[in-house]
């Protein structure tokens, strides 16, 4: 590779950045009239806009965002901090870092969101805090219901004296199929078995969710695109003809009590960072706050209601410091595009839009006015998501509703960052389970309403594929 | 051909810089930045080879220590850990610049990653069996402990100089007004009856594993910055001489305002806890954060003292600045010298001082906290004047 870091004169400086950005853009726009009309459009290799930062290593998630002023730009790594401290049972010399548990799946934040990347399945059976956890619960009658004894979420560590609730193996069955070329691909999908329960068994009818972390990147430009934006994309009755609906999820908003559109989660289940932080530190790590103030023992749960717990007074983490942590996952900055200005990354952003990709991963957006950081407003940005629900058919079901999404629907997660997955994060599992191996899988698992955009992908003759994956590794 | 294009904008703007002030010829200035970097590279080389003597006279007290634990060889070993801290601090201005301390697989995380959980390691307050010193599954050697450092959370430390200074000084009391560090005793590496804390023998091999890893990972350094054949010494020479000056104000630009004033002190005086000070079992934070201080001037001024009193100078930052702009060159001088004037005055111990005053008070350690973001700012400012644009962001 012969890659040639993008200048912060792109970043930094104004007048200067402008004239060189125009210089290399007429530049290279000479050289390659045959890629036209999509060629190297204006900010593309700035996908966080303001908010993008020239790191493409190891570390290329963890960058604060440029811009930030005042006291956020010191809090930021007080946010930092908390995100990465591994936090201990109660009670503990360490006041202001106890409260785990009793039931959790991670001791830290940066467990299953190691250097703020994307996690994983386990490497192997017994291997805790990678990354992946499972949601379960009933469907009746549309609405998911908790188990009576297990909850909503399946905690796979305890601190000690709490009986571990199970664990689970997963096993993966190998599919074979064919592109149209006549070149075989595999497929492995997973299947979970629950083991070693110790509240009892379970109903035959228990749905399994698996979610395994996102990369943290860009959430604050997430929250800030305007709702409008969004809704604008929805086609609930496909009135457009193209195979593709789109609708939002609706959600409470637990503080007001308020229902309103959700944007975080594999399933739009969050509607802000706040709360999905929230979520996240109750489920997970069972870390009270405001939002989420008792700790998730279920009734017959006894040790687990017995333990102690860790609220001083104001939670298990304080307000304060939950506004920190909010502050840090909002503002990790959102790496460079890699190659855009190559031709077969040019040629593959073709076909991804000729193949009907970019109907769900609608490449840009401008942000409007963050509530709380200016840095984050008026940006354009290319997240290539429309945090929308789609069916994405049988294949990646798993059965399970979450507020108005349906058993078969996920939201369309952000592409920005996924090129990096092997440098940051040591691996290339994608999707809501981590089960595609590589880009090209993650592709072949559409389904549903990408089932055009994967038949198209499909048909590609070997160097389109070729071309297509480098465009998605340049992201 | 953008490319092309790209640079010689590049230059073109060096060259506008260059000639609105008019000292030295152009010339005479590209002289000057080539001896700025040759004397760079000549200090980073003297400084991690003080480094890796102070890591070598450690283990060699570890070794005394653990063969025959006392009173005496515990507070031998603990005076050499400290030692080692001095010259090591220095180094980390050279951190955060593309070198090879934190590249891509650059020790760095291996050598001093902090803050630990202890209980990822050995025993503590309340729970007897936890950590990889009491679970006898796990082999004590070499490849397995460093294979298991940051496995599972970035706070699973096992290795480096704070997985030594735990072992040595043990969990510091959360009552930081008693002003004293860990109390670990020695009998926790004494075998046999008169022994206390399980697995004293594992506990002294982990101890001795740490001092071997020190000196491998510190040897790796001085390795590359050979003079005489260093991998890295020959890349950073040969790079054009912009580019080495900008990866020197980029590392002493980020570890000034972000490492330095908000992660490793403002995070602390936030939190007002010692779980977020740097060297909190051995209580030696202040000088982690001094020794960063000095190595930030260091750097700006070409000069390095060495363990052994004899210095390392030569052309500088502070002259290419200084034939630029005087008086911002006279600035940054200025705020330099504040930044270490404050983070001498930090109290000690660090964790107690952390209580003692406010956030966005007048205290000694929010005062460090802005000279060092000052400084990081003009560093920046500097940069900029040489035709230079760095960034002081940090990568988490």
């Amino acid at each position: 590779m012969n890659y040639e870091p993008i200048s912060f004169w792109y970043i930094r400086t104004k007048a200067g950045a402008l004239a060189l950005a125009l210089f290399v853009f007429i530049g290279l726009s000479g050289c390659r009239d045959a890629d036209a009309p999509l060629l190297i459009e204006e900010g593309e290799q700035l996908p966080g806009g303001q908010v993008s930062i020239n790191d493409i290593g190891p570390n290329a998630f963890g960058h604060q965002a440029p811009g930030l002023t005042g006291l956020a730009e010191l809090e930021f790594f007080v946010g930092n901090s908390f995100f990465n401290q591994n936090w201990v049972g109660s009670p503990a010399s360490t006041t202001a870092r106890d409260g785990l548990g009793p039931l959790f799946n991670a001791r830290a934040c940066s467990a299953c969101h190691f250097k703020d990347g994307r996690g994983r399945p386990p490497a192997h059976p017994g291997e805790k805090g990678a990354g992946l956890l499972l949601r379960i619960g009933y469907e009746e009658g549309g609405e998911l219901i908790a188990d009576p004894h297990y909850g909503l979420q399946l905690q796979d560590q305890a601190i000690g004296g709490v009986p571990v609730e199970a664990n689970y193996v997963i096993n993966y069955v190998e599919e074979t199929g064919y592109y149209a070329d006549g070149t075989a691909y595999h497929l492995r999908r997973p299947e979970y078995i629950i083991q070693n329960t110790e509240y009892g068994d379970f109903r035959s009818d228990l749905l399994i969710s698996p979610r395994v972390a996102n990369q943290v990147i860009g959430l604050g430009l997430l929250e800030a695109i305007p709702e409008e934006a969004l809704l604008s994309y929805e086609d609930p009755g496909d009135y457009d003809g193209d195979g593709v609906s789109g609708r939002a999820n609706w959600v409470p908003e637990v503080a007001t009590g308020k229902t309103v559109m959700g944007r975080f989660g594999w399933k739009a289940n969050q509607p802000d960072l706040r709360q999905q932080s929230a979520a996240a530190f109750i489920g997970d790590m069972g870390i009270t706050t405001s939002i989420f103030p008792n700790d998730n023992c279920t009734s017959t749960q006894m040790d687990c209601q017995a333990a102690p717990n860790g609220d001083d007074g104001e939670h298990e983490i304080s307000n304060d410091d939950l506004r920190k942590v909010v502050l840090y996952v909002s503002t990790l900055a959102v790496p460079v595009r890699r190659q855009y200005d190559q031709p077969e990354v040019i040629r593959g952003k073709r076909l991804f839009h000729n193949i009907g990709c970019t109907a769900c991963h609608v490449p840009t957006f401008k942000t409007g006015q963050h509530p709380t950081i200016d840095a984050l407003s008026d940006q354009k940005i290319w997240p290539y998501t429309d945090l929308l629900l789609h069916d994405m058919g049988p294949g990646l079901a798993d059965g399970m509703p979450d507020f108005e999404a349906d058993g078969n629907e996920w939201r369309t997660p952000p592409l920005w960052g996924i090129g990096l997955f092997q440098t940051v994060s040591g691996h290339t599992n994608y999707l809501h389970d981590g089960r595609a191996r590589n880009l090209a899988e993650a592709v072949l698992w559409h389904d549903g309403e990408a089932f055009n955009s994967r038949e198209g992908f499909r048909k590609l003759s070997k160097s389109e594929r070729d071309d297509l994956l480098a465009f998605l590794n340049s992201l | 051909m953008p490319k092309i294009f790209r640079s010689s904008l590049l230059v073109l703007c060096a060259c506008l810089v260059a000639f609105t002030s008019c000292d030295r010829t152009e010339d005479e200035r590209n002289d000057l930045k080539d001896q700025i970097v040759a004397n760079y590279a000549a200090m980073v080389y003297a400084n991690y080879q003080d480094a890796l003597e102070g890591a070598q006279t450690l283990d060699v007290a570890l070794e005394a220590f653990v063969a025959s634990p006392s009173e005496a060889t515990l507070t031998a070993a603990k005076n050499a850990w400290l030692a080692s801290r001095e010259p090591y601090g220095v180094t980390e201005a050279y951190r955060f610049g593309e070198g090879p301390i934190d590249d891509a697989d650059g020790p760095e995380g291996l050598m001093n990653a902090w803050p630990l959980d202890e209980a990822y390691i050995d025993y503590v307050s309340g729970n007897a069996n936890v950590g990889i010193v009491n679970n006898t599954a796990i082999t004590i050697d070499m490849p397995t402990l460093e294979s298991l450092n940051e496995v599972g959370a970035e706070e699973n430390v096992s290795i480096g100089f704070h997985a030594i200074e735990f072992l040595l000084w043990g969990q510091d009391d959360p009552n930081t007004a008693l002003l004293t560090p860990g109390q670990r005793p020695f009998t926790d590496f004494v075998t046999g009856a008169n022994g206390t804390a399980a697995n004293q023998d594992r506990r002294g091999a982990y101890l001795l594993v740490c001092g071997d890893l020190l000196i491998k990972h510190l040897q790796s350094l001085v390795d590359e910055w050979n003079p005489n054949g260093g991998a890295y010494y020959a890349t950073f020479t040969a790079l054009d001489r912009d580019e080495a000056i900008r990866r020197m104000l980029t590392g002493i630009g980020i570890l000034s305002k972000s490492e330095l004033a908000g992660e490793r002190i403002f995070t602390a005086l936030d939190n007002a806890d010692q779980e977020d000070e740097h060297s909190c079992f051995a209580d030696n934070t202040h000088r982690d954060i001094v020794t960063n201080a000095i190595g930030i001037r260091n750097v700006y001024l070409g000069l390095y003292t060495r363990t052994n009193n004899t210095v390392v100078s030569g052309p500088s930052l502070r002259d290419l600045a200084n034939d630029i702009d005087a008086t911002l060159n006279a600035d940054l001088e200025a705020l330099l010298n504040s930044a270490v004037a404050a983070t001498e005055a930090i109290p000690v111990p660090f964790d107690f001082g952390l209580t003692q005053e406010a956030v966005g008070g007048s205290g000694p350690i929010q005062s460090s906290v802005t000279a060092l973001q000052a400084a990081g700012d003009k560093i920046a400012e500097v940069a900029s004047a040489m035709g230079i644009t760095i960034s002081t962001d940090l990568p988490e």
